[in-house]
């Protein structure tokens, strides 16, 4: 194997690693904010106590965080074929991999979103209704802008841990970074694609920590 | 011209009666201050006004349209909807502690409701928002936020905000309570000042002096009641009630 061809291999697995993160984050931080309102859901079922909707996310939220990505990786994966008996094509593992970990990052993200809506004093809501907006008008203008800014540093650590945990996808045998460059290693018997996926990473989330860095002094401009 | 009226106003928050029977009314153009002790119910009865809170029985009539009233059964029976958002929209309401929106320029906390509720131009409500910083004597403010602002600018700006929605009435929950002492008479000053314009106002103070000099009609309330009701002079200098004796003797 040339090193032109080591470069090409490692590179398409760096495309696909890429790929996964950003589909993972476009799918999760949104899908997040949805189970974080059915996770605060304030209806009721035959007794006042019963919270329904609450009940189911905060049984999805335990899975998905009390159990190892990797599993819920194949799981999504080879179910199909297990549970309904399915043919599954090598094509399915990047829609696997990516709804696996959007699933599991939006249960993550769930939590640090209720985490920062519920800590918006009362004041803001009352404020907003007195001047009469609408309830969307009061989440979407007042309330979400604010509690973006005080979740921020949790969410950074989460899409930090995200850029190592694609590297999991490997069970899979989804040909991302990390799967790449298992597979030249064993072929070449080097440590070099090793090296090389760790600089990757490495500087992944250095730019990852400067790009939220920068989204952060941005919101800087008020208390 | 009456701006509002309450009658027989009763709302407890698990047992505890907080307003047991509240009767009253606003004239157009007056300035109502409301004292008591603390825990006497006056910032639950604005907020039962301002529908913040939910009354249990009674009844609430503000610029002429019902908000509230009792069924046979004794129940609160309110207005649908849209008609308790078209009443809540003759009232402006100041909060104590200000609850300026942060992450928005003092220009853009006062347009923001102009152009979202009201519907108004970006121009127009620009203007609007100008001119009552102006009048608050903070022109200069319009681009700063609302952490960069002394407590007692943030509270003019959130006057500003409340005026900026023409309110036919405003009120005021202990709008000073939380400014340091040398900062409570520039508040009370924009107060002054628009009592002097004739806006019908209803404040609840510990700034008795203040209520005695501005109001036109001063409510004493105690444990959920009100104990007097009557002009300054005759709730400050002629009571004759004993708790009103002793609860103003501490100022
Ligand atoms: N949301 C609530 N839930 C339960 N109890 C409440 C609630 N709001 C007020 N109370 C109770 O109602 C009573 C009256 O409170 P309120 O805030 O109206 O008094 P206040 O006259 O405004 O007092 P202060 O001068 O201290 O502001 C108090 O005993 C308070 O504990
Ligand atoms: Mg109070």
């Amino acid at each position: 194997m040339t090193i032109q061809n080591i470069v090409t291999q490692l590179g398409g697995g760096m495309l696909k690693t890429i790929l996964l993160f950003f589909s993972t984050l476009v799918i999760a931080l949104p899908l997040g904010l949805l189970v974080s309102f059915a996770r605060m859901s304030k209806v009721t079922f035959i007794s006042k106590k019963f919270k329904p909707v609450r009940l189911l996310a905060q049984i999805y939220i335990s899975i998905m965080r009390g159990t190892p990505l990797m599993l819920q990786i194949m799981v999504v994966y080879f179910g199909p074929y297990y549970l309904f008996g399915m043919k599954i094509s090598s094509s399915y593992q990047i829609y696997a991999a990516i709804i696996a970990f959007a699933i599991n990052y939006a249960a993550y993200f769930a939590e640090i979103y209720r985490g920062g809506i519920e800590s918006m004093p009362q004041g803001q809501y009352e404020a907003a209704k007195i001047l009469g907006f609408t309830k969307a008008q009061t989440f979407f203008r007042i309330i979400l802008p604010q509690v973006m800014k005080r979740i921020l540093p949790s969410i950074t650590n989460e899409v930090i841990t995200l850029v190592k945990d694609t590297s999991l996808a490997f069970v899979i045998a989804y040909a991302e970074m990390f799967t790449m460059a298992k597979r030249i290693a064993a072929k070449e018997t080097s440590m070099i694609p090793f090296v090389a996926a760790g600089i990757f990473y490495y500087v992944f989330n250095l730019i990852v920590a400067v790009v939220m860095n920068r989204i952060e002094k941005s919101m800087d401009y008020y208390k | 011209m009456k701006m509002l009226e309450a009658k027989e106003l009763k709302k407890s928050f698990g047992g505890n009666e907080v307003l047991k029977n509240i009767s009253f009314e606003v004239n157009k153009g007056d300035v109502l201050a409301i004292i008591g002790p603390s825990g006497s119910g006056k910032s639950t009865l604005l907020r039962c006004i301002t529908q913040l809170e939910r009354i249990d029985s009674g009844e609430i009539v503000i610029c002429g349209d019902t908000l509230v009233k009792t069924d046979a059964f004794g129940k609160a029976v309110y207005a649908d909807k849209k008609q308790c958002a078209a009443i809540s929209r003759h009232l402006g309401l100041v909060f104590q502690n200000f609850n300026l929106f942060p992450h928005f320029s003092v220009l853009r906390n006062i347009t923001e409701a102009q152009r979202k509720v009201l519907g108004r131009s970006k121009d127009s409500s620009e203007e609007i928002a100008r001119k009552l910083l102006k009048k608050m004597g903070l022109a200069d403010k319009a681009h700063s936020y609302p952490c960069e602002l002394s407590g007692g600018q943030q509270q003019r700006v959130s006057i500003a905000r409340a005026l900026a929605l023409s309110p036919e009435v405003l009120l005021f929950d202990e709008p000073t309570s939380a400014l340091d002492p040398e900062l409570t008479g520039e508040i009370l000053r924009v107060i002054r000042g628009l009592a002097s314009e004739k806006m019908t106002m209803i404040v609840v103070t510990h700034e008795m002096l203040f209520a005695e000099s501005v109001a036109d009609r001063v409510i004493f309330m105690d444990n959920g009641n009100i104990i007097e009701n009557g002009t300054p002079e005759e709730v400050f200098k002629k009571s004759t009630n004993e708790r009103t004796k002793a609860f103003l003797s501490k100022y």
